[in-house]
């Protein structure tokens, strides 16, 4: 029965250290591992991970497109890319030298312990429960992006605008240097040839 | 008890390590990841600030970076397939066509 | 002492009163589910059968109704061959990956109204969840992972070719997917199937004395007919079903796999095709709603039960079509699975959105 009790109690907690622990290995694994497959799945689980510490966060739909976008579309067009270039261990090819590593080590253990004092300088309590039970739904943070943010959303939209025309750019086959290329033409192009057998990634 | 600290502190960590990866890896897929973690790593300050001081202006902002990471992920993907047709391989290091 | 005592075993016996219905439902759940997984396999067989002038399976017991066990019997005693060539972590996880997503999925479905029990109020539901329809969107996504695992892992051509297409097609129906129900979101106003479902079983009244419920597939037609074809893409079955092409990649990314890991694939597709029905009814069906049901003056929880049973015998209505068209429909060519969804389904469900929102504008504008 206590222990029901501390349990239930203790659950947050015990999820915190638990996924928040997945995700930093699931990073190391990113860092280690040679083979891209491996890194990419590695990914998977910090993503996942993430979610839920989202969701202890009680920030559910940030959590929902965390796994929708990351998890479901950014990653799979990573491992899409490694499969279809087939890439292996020895297409990573030999590592950095040794001096540039130990670099990039101390830098990165640089700006890690630069972030600490931020740390520790933070205001302390976290709500144990949100403040009324509608927080962070989707209702609440689409009333605020529709509303206060609508000029930033309506940017972003902008922005995969150009990533959705950057992409069909890129991944068009017979671009060849000496044409002269025009994006305006390879979108008409697109868009009337009906018959292409790809699609871009 | 967890509090806001334990969220910084893990974000630090887990940006620290996208960091290391960005800087060891030649791997030009394995850049991406590096960069997609930094994000992730910020957007988890972004909630924990959010739920810490009760405005939800910080998840509205998580949202913003996870679009604008899908964004660039898909565009460096294409620059990606695009340097393995012509190099053939993904190693930053041998894109170095301009170093004279 | 006594007292606190006696507060203790009360908060004790409140916690198990509480836990116990919602552990019965998940165990209620996890045996139907997998129960009608294992009896979808045989009504395929069988109806595959009738459709070809067959008998199909007739063997194993009356009419052949224990052929799934026969078929789980074969499946677990099967020898387990893990083949030299494959990446042996991700060959074994692979199918578990495949099955765990497609379990995960149904629990935020409403299979029934709320029910009253010894004073308490039973809602049908595992999880009530505020995000439903995105929770199971999240979850379906990562289904994809099972499917390309396989294929990579398997290390033979034809699965990487299967994983490759079915990494390709999951990744663009899922957005059709998402982007068909997108109207039915702005028409109900809520993402929860509960409320979704409430707000169905609500009239409208024609000619003065006609009722007609309001269910999603009269405000919805287009989004019905978009989230269907997604529906059938994202479960892999004919006539999308590019990833395991029999006649063109053997098995596709399940080539390699036998007996028990096997059966894990061929569950997770089946139990894909359970969520996604129970969905298809929630939103476009009224789910458990039994039309003008409120007239016949039945106590609230004889309604429920039979609601639950209205919701069986609905969702089982769409497994039978995704049966009937898998053995009538021929395959898509690739290409042309690539450019329904890109340039056929995609605007579509744009332009419903769009129309959608339009409409609403309008209606609902103060006057």
């Amino acid at each position: 029965m206590i222990i029901l009790q501390t349990l239930s109690a203790r659950l947050p907690d015990i999820l915190f250290y638990l996924f928040a622990g997945l995700s930093l290995i699931g990073a190391v694994q990113v860092l280690c591992r040679r083979n891209p497959m491996n890194a990419a799945v590695s990914m998977v689980v910090t993503v996942l991970s993430i979610a839920v510490l989202y969701i202890l966060l009680s920030a559910y739909f940030i959590a929902a497109a965390q796994m929708i976008v990351y998890a479901g579309a950014i990653v799979v067009l990573f491992i899409f890319v490694i499969m279809l270039l087939n890439l292996s261990a020895k297409e990573i090819g030999r590592r950095r030298y040794t001096l540039f590593k130990a670099f990039a080590a101390f830098v990165a253990a640089a700006v890690g312990v630069s972030l600490l004092p931020g740390v520790r300088g933070a205001p302390r309590a976290i709500s144990e429960q949100p403040i009324d039970p509608s927080f962070g739904s989707a209702k609440t943070v689409g009333r605020l992006l529709f509303g206060e943010f609508l000029l930033p959303f309506e940017l972003t939209s902008i922005l995969i605008l150009a990533a959705m025309v950057a992409g069909v750019v890129l991944a068009k086959r017979d671009i060849t240097p000496n044409r002269t290329f025009s994006p305006v033409d390879a979108i008409l192009d697109l868009l009337l040839k009906s018959d292409r057998k790809d699609k871009s990634p | 008890m967890i509090t806001l600290q334990e969220y910084l502190t893990v974000a630090a960590l887990l940006f620290s390590l996208g960091l290391l990866i960005v800087l060891f890896r030649n791997n030009a897929i394995s850049i991406l990841m590096g960069i997609e973690l930094m994000l992730n790593a910020a957007n988890i300050n972004f909630v924990a600030f959010s739920q810490s001081l009760g405005g939800l202006a910080g998840q509205v902002f998580a949202l913003f970076v996870i679009v604008a990471a899908a964004a660039e992920a898909a565009v460096a993907i294409a620059i990606i397939v695009l340097m393995y047709q012509n190099l053939g391989t993904t190693d930053v290091e041998k894109a170095k066509n301009l170093n004279g | 002492m006594e007292g606190g005592v006696g507060i203790e075993s009360h908060l004790f016996m409140d916690l198990i009163l509480d836990l116990l219905p919602i552990l019965v439902k998940m165990l209620v759940g996890f045996f139907v589910v997998l129960t009608t997984t294992a009896y979808l396999t045989l009504a395929e067989r069988k109806f595959s059968a009738y459709m070809q002038d067959r008998i199909g399976p007739n063997r194993v017991g009356p009419f052949g109704l224990l052929q799934p066990l026969a078929d789980g019997v074969k499946f677990i005693f099967k020898e387990d061959v893990v083949p030299n060539h494959v990446h042996k972590v991700f060959y074994i996880a692979a199918p578990a990956l495949m099955l765990v997503p497609a379990l995960l999925g149904y629990v935020v479905i409403p299979f029934g109204d709320s029910i009253e029990l010894f004073g308490r109020t039973i809602t049908l539901q595992i999880a009530d969840v505020d995000i439903g329809i995105l929770y199971i969107l999240a979850i379906g996504g990562l289904s994809v992972y099972g499917l390309f695992m396989a294929g990579w892992a398997s290390n033979n051509k034809y699965s990487l070719l299967g994983g490759l297409r079915a990494s390709a097609q999951m990744v663009s129906y899922e957005l059709t997917l998402g982007l068909s129900v997108v109207g039915a979101l702005l028409v109900y106003g809520t993402a929860n199937l509960r409320q979704i479902v409430l707000h169905q079983t609500e009239y409208w009244t024609l000619f003065g004395s006609i009722q007609v419920p309001h269910w999603g597939i009269f405000l919805q037609p287009l989004g019905f007919v978009l989230f269907l074809i997604s529906a059938f893409a994202e479960s892999n079955r004919l006539p999308f079903d590019l990833p395991e092409a029999e006649n063109e990649l053997v098995g596709g990314y399940h080539t390699e796999y036998g007996s028990m890991k096997f059966a894990m694939f061929f569950m997770g597709e089946y139990t894909g095709m359970i969520t996604i029905s129970a969905l298809t009814v929630t939103f476009f069906f009224g789910g458990w709603h039994i039309p003008w049901i409120e007239h016949a003056g039945l106590t609230h929880n004889v309604v429920a039960a039979l609601g639950v049973l209205a919701f069986l015998a609905k969702t089982a209505c769409f497994l039978f079509l995704f049966i009937w068209v898998r053995w009538t429909l021929p395959r898509f060519r690739y290409d042309q699975l690539m450019s329904l969804s890109w340039k056929g389904v995609f605007p579509a469900a744009l332009l419903n959105v769009f129309g959608t929102a339009l409409c609403l504008y309008v209606l609902r504008r103060p006057m």
